[in-house]
């Protein structure tokens, strides 16, 4: 990180923002340049998996089929983020913009919204906001519709391809991968599907240009990121802030004096404890995260932190593969016997090595991501886990 | 021409086509990779992961059977991580899996008991799961028990009845935890559209969907002094049931088997193949009928197509799904339900026998027959006309029960009344066989002449094409039937019930213009059925179905009318094909089933 403090910006809630004139001198650039100044922004996939959103632009686009479809994800389900939320209350027409800027490069003539059930209150403004979207589209004359999905309630339906099975009215399981969405996605046809904030900041990059985007952040952790930060903290929220920072530089912000962990990335991210603050980043070269920022002071069992996470994955996973599956119930029910004193604290090794098998065997990024906060935390907290 | 793609599996260079995935790769270089949801006849699925390899640059390990292969891929099938994985994974399965396999009614035929055996799993590394569930077994159909504390959620159930038979009456409910293959809205499976054509069971790799077993009931009856315990086996059982004995898939064990039944200590070892002789005297003159009330009489009530009514399955799906066509189906009982009429009259008459006392077993490739013995329309002999329908598999159990040593076994021949049949008969094992045999004996009902075929094979409703179509011209024919001549008969041949969809919408749309159709609900027809030994693939039923076209060949007699058991009961007791008796016991009716 360039600087030795951590930097608020405010690239996507910025009020003073032209859509029609965005679009309109964006439409007029070839298909490949757009892509170029993508590229060189340097925009990693803010949904947490970190893919350069110019490259799935650029592998959809290449694809010969003649339908094609860009779907925003806005089936915020990891627990601790509402920032999508957020994005879709403030600045709804920019999700849109970032859509018909990718269906240009695509060539795309519809794109959908798969909205989590949860967010449902948002539908009445976001199909108001949608109308005067299409005006503005039909003024500069282009040919795309956008049409919102209800999500099931499902964290599962996150998942892209889960959520292709959902939007086709099918149970919401994850496919076998490859092929990858660019290759057959919705309706088995290529498909760029790519979240709200990612949808955003590829609006926001044809605003203010590639150069100002990579201005922000490290080589790794390119711009900025929404955070949506809760647990022990005095200032609970959304937060708009540059990538690089540290564990330890966010606490300073946003901690309560009593941090003894950070929860980065939700429950199925990593949790940093308090020695190691200093040293881990929060970017790619660190702890990845898709925004959500949990802080945890003294008071807090970490012994409880997990066995709801567990209970959470235990209960949201599809069920479908074995690993994921009754890995889950049997992490939940391992740490619940070591704690009872039913199994031995030996027993959290064989529950390590589970969960390195979950990690590397599950069909799909739900089950490969239990392990990071089971390992993280009893690592970390084993004797909380034990006594 | 397909691209070629070179990659290394365990060290091994091997080049194979685009799309090939890793599992058939590797089954090319004779290195075996365990699998639990895989299945040769179903979509690929990636759930059970058990087949996970070794990608060389790949984080996770790949399941093998969904992942196609890529250029210059390196793949090791048996690395340290690769077994740890797997070991973890059948831990896992075993864990949430009910095993008391000494009482399980798939023990030593079970995939997860086989693959917790290869991997020495013998001190269950996780806590067990089974008490935490409140599972229940749905014990209540006729035909098939599902047992949820032995299901490893592998969905093949699923994509079976889905795929192959289009019924969908499993399904996968809840999610997490709770996710468990289940019926709409949890209702038991007699409830629900299940055919019972028990294609699920047969490729359910654990106990948790099996057959409802009679064996125990069969034995009661054997050894009741008081009872005369007819048997009958179908077509189908005679080239399968070698299978669960030590033989090769596609031996033929007629005479073996018919031994066996007599060592059982059956009265009497009779032949569904008679009755299936029969069926096609009294469908086959029901259709000649039908063609000429529609075209001499010009009747328009007459309904045509007319479509076979052999495969209980077949009749279930119809009635749930296009009960607007019931009155399109053959009138005929089945084989297996007209034997068991004839078997508490005619045969209880000629062998002066109390009817009460009769009991008459079948041997059958297919789990639905359970279903169809029990329904109340088959009682027209005063009694239920089959008592206990057993699978080709329960027989197998049976006799190796008995200590026989069926290998060893002299060969002989069924008895007599109801013991006799043709190649005709023999044919109704395979999809297509009941066209070909009908049109055997239509054809020369009315030109006086054989088909035109080769040698009576009727090759184009033969093989294992879902949907297969054959027509004959009507020439010179005989001055009864002269308002058939030059009519070209066309008829269609279907097996699977997502090919008898397809017939049926043909109809339903006007395209499809047949006079006759057969429709069998397995693949491959009964030779495929539900209560076959396991596994069942495409390579085991083509094995079975040319055993049974052998079979047909070896015959002296080949066509339904000429079998002189037939002759002989037309001329005693029933008096003509078609005519008042036949109706009285060997005719039913269907009824309309709420699909939901």
């Amino acid at each position: 990180m360039s600087n030795n403090f951590l930097r608020r910006v405010d690239l996507i809630f910025d009020q003073d923002c032209n859509l029609k004139d965005i679009l309109k001198s964006t439409y007029q650039r070839a298909n490949d340049d757009i892509i170029n100044e993508l590229l060189e922004s340097g925009l990693k996939g803010r949904g947490g998996a970190g893919f350069p959103t110019a490259l799935k632009w650029k592998f959809t686009s290449e694809q010969a089929d003649p339908d094609k479809y860009i779907v925003c994800n806005a089936d915020e389900g990891e627990p601790g983020t509402f920032k999508d939320r957020e994005i879709l209350f403030k600045v709804p027409q920019k999700v849109f913009g970032g859509m018909a800027i990718c269906a240009k490069v695509i060539n795309a003539k519809e794109g959908f919204l798969y909205l989590r059930g949860e967010y449902r209150f948002l539908l009445p403004e976001l199909e108001k906001q949608l109308d005067a979207f299409h005006k503005v589209i039909n003024e500069i004359g282009v040919n795309f519709k956008i049409k919102i999905i209800m999500g099931s309630g499902a964290y599962i339906c996150g998942e892209e391809s889960a959520l292709f099975e959902s939007m086709e009215g099918d149970r919401g399981e994850p496919r076998n991968k490859p092929p990858y969405p660019t290759v057959s996605g919705f309706r088995k046809k290529p498909t760029v599907i790519n979240n709200v904030e990612t949808l955003v900041y590829s609006f926001m990059i044809f605003r203010y240009g590639a150069r100002k985007f990579k201005e922000l952040g490290t080589a790794d952790s390119r711009g900025s990121k929404v955070f949506s930060i809760s647990g022990d903290t005095p200032k609970p929220g959304i937060y708009e802030l540059e990538l690089g920072m540290s564990v330890e530089q966010f606490v300073d912000e946003f901690g309560d004096g009593d941090t003894k962990a950070v929860q980065v990335g939700g429950a199925s991210g990593f949790c940093v404890p308090r020695k190691k603050f200093k040293d881990t980043i929060i970017g790619f070269e660190g702890v990845p995260t898709g925004g959500s920022m949990m802080l945890f002071n003294s008071s807090r069992s970490m012994y409880n932190v997990l066995k709801n996470y567990l209970e959470f994955f235990e209960e949201e996973s599809c069920g479908q593969c074995t690993p994921c599956r009754v890995g889950c119930q049997q992490l939940k029910l391992g740490i619940e016997a070591v704690k009872k004193g039913e199994r031995h604290a030996a027993y959290l090794e064989q529950l390590q090595k589970l969960a390195q098998t979950m990690k590397i065997t599950a069909k799909c990024g739900l089950g490969q991501s239990v392990a990071n906060s089971f390992f993280s935390i009893v690592e970390n907290f084993k004797e909380e886990m034990i006594y | 021409m397909a691209k070629k793609i070179n990659l290394i599996i365990d060290g091994i260079p091997v080049t194979v086509d685009e799309g090939t995935t890793i599992l058939q790769a590797a089954k090319l270089l004779n290195i075996h990779i365990p699998t639990l949801c895989y299945h040769d006849d179903l979509c690929i699925a990636g759930n059970c992961r058990v087949c996970v390899v070794e990608m060389k640059g790949a984080r996770t390990l790949p399941a093998s059977c969904a992942m196609p292969v890529a250029e210059g891929m390196e793949i090791m099938t048996n690395t340290i991580k690769v077994r740890t994985a797997r070991k973890h994974i059948i831990d896992l399965l075993l864990s949430e899996h009910n095993a008391k396999c000494t009482t399980c009614y798939k023990n030593g035929n079970c995939e997860l008991q086989n693959l917790a055996s290869e991997y020495k799993i013998s001190d269950p590394m996780f806590i067990d799961l089974v008490p935490h569930k409140n599972y229940q077994m749905d014990a209540y159909s006729p035909s098939i028990i599902k047992d949820d504390s032995k299901c490893i959620r592998c969905q093949r159930c699923v994509r079976t009845c889905e795929e192959l038979q289009h019924v969908s009456a499993l399904g996968v409910a809840y999610k997490g935890e709770k996710m468990k293959i289940s019926t709409f809205f949890e209702n038991p499976m007699f409830e629900v559209v299940c055919t019972n054509c028990g294609q699920c069971v047969n490729r359910c790799p654990t106990g948790a969907l099996i057959e409802r077993n009679y064996i125990d009931e069969v034995w009661e009856a054997i050894y009741n002094p008081d009872k005369h315990v007819v048997v009958q086996t179908a077509p189908a059982v005679r080239v399968a049931l070698g299978e669960d004995l030590g033989f090769e898939p596609g031996e033929i064990v007629t005479g073996k088997m018919v031994s066996a039944l007599r060592r059982l200590g059956f009265d009497s070892v009779l032949d569904t193949d008679f009755t299936a002789d029969l069926t096609i005297m009294e469908e086959g003159f029901e259709l000649l009928g039908r063609l000429r009330k529609a075209l001499v009489d010009k009747d328009t009530s007459v309904k045509l197509p007319m479509a076979t009514s052999c495969s209980p399955g077949w009749i279930k799906f119809i009635e749930h799904t296009y009960p607007e066509y019931l009155e399109n189906l053959s009138t005929c009982k089945s084989p297996q339900q007209m034997f068991g009429a004839l078997a508490k009259t005619y045969y209880a008459q000629k062998r002066n026998l109390d009817p009460a006392k009769v009991v008459s077993v079948s041997i059958m490739p297919c789990t639905a027959k359970k279903f169809e013995a029990d329904r109340p329309e088959m009682r027209s002999s005063g009694y239920k006309d089959v008592d206990y329908v057993l699978t080709t598999r329960e027989l197998a159990i049976m006799i190796k029960q008995a200590g026989i040593e069926f290998n060893a076994l002299a060969e002989s021949h069924c008895d007599s009344i109801m013991g006799d049949s043709t190649g005709a008969a023999v044919i109704f094992g395979a999809t297509g066989g009941v066209m070909e045999a009908a049109l055997r004996t239509a054809y020369e009902v009315v030109t006086g002449r054989e088909v035109p075929f080769d040698g009576l094979n009727i090759t184009p409703v033969r093989g294992m094409e879902g949907v297969r179509e054959a027509s004959v011209k009507i020439e010179n024919a005989a001055p009864d039937w002269k308002f058939l001549e030059g009519a070209v008969l066309k008829t269609v041949v279907a097996h699977g019930l997502t090919n008898a969809k397809k017939v049926m919408d043909a109809v339903k749309s006007g395209k499809g213009d047949w006079h006759f159709i057969e429709i069998m609900a397995c693949p491959g027809g009964c030779i495929g059925g539900g209560g076959q030994p396991i596994p069942t693939n495409a390579e085991i039923r083509q094995k079975r179905a040319e055993a049974i076209y052998r079979e047909d060949a070896g015959m002296k007699i080949r066509k339904s009318h000429e079998n002189p058991e037939v002759i002989a009961i037309y001329k005693e007791f029933l008096h003509e094909p078609n005519g008042h008796k036949s109706h009285e016991l060997l005719h039913t009716h269907y009824k309309e089933r709420q699909r939901y």
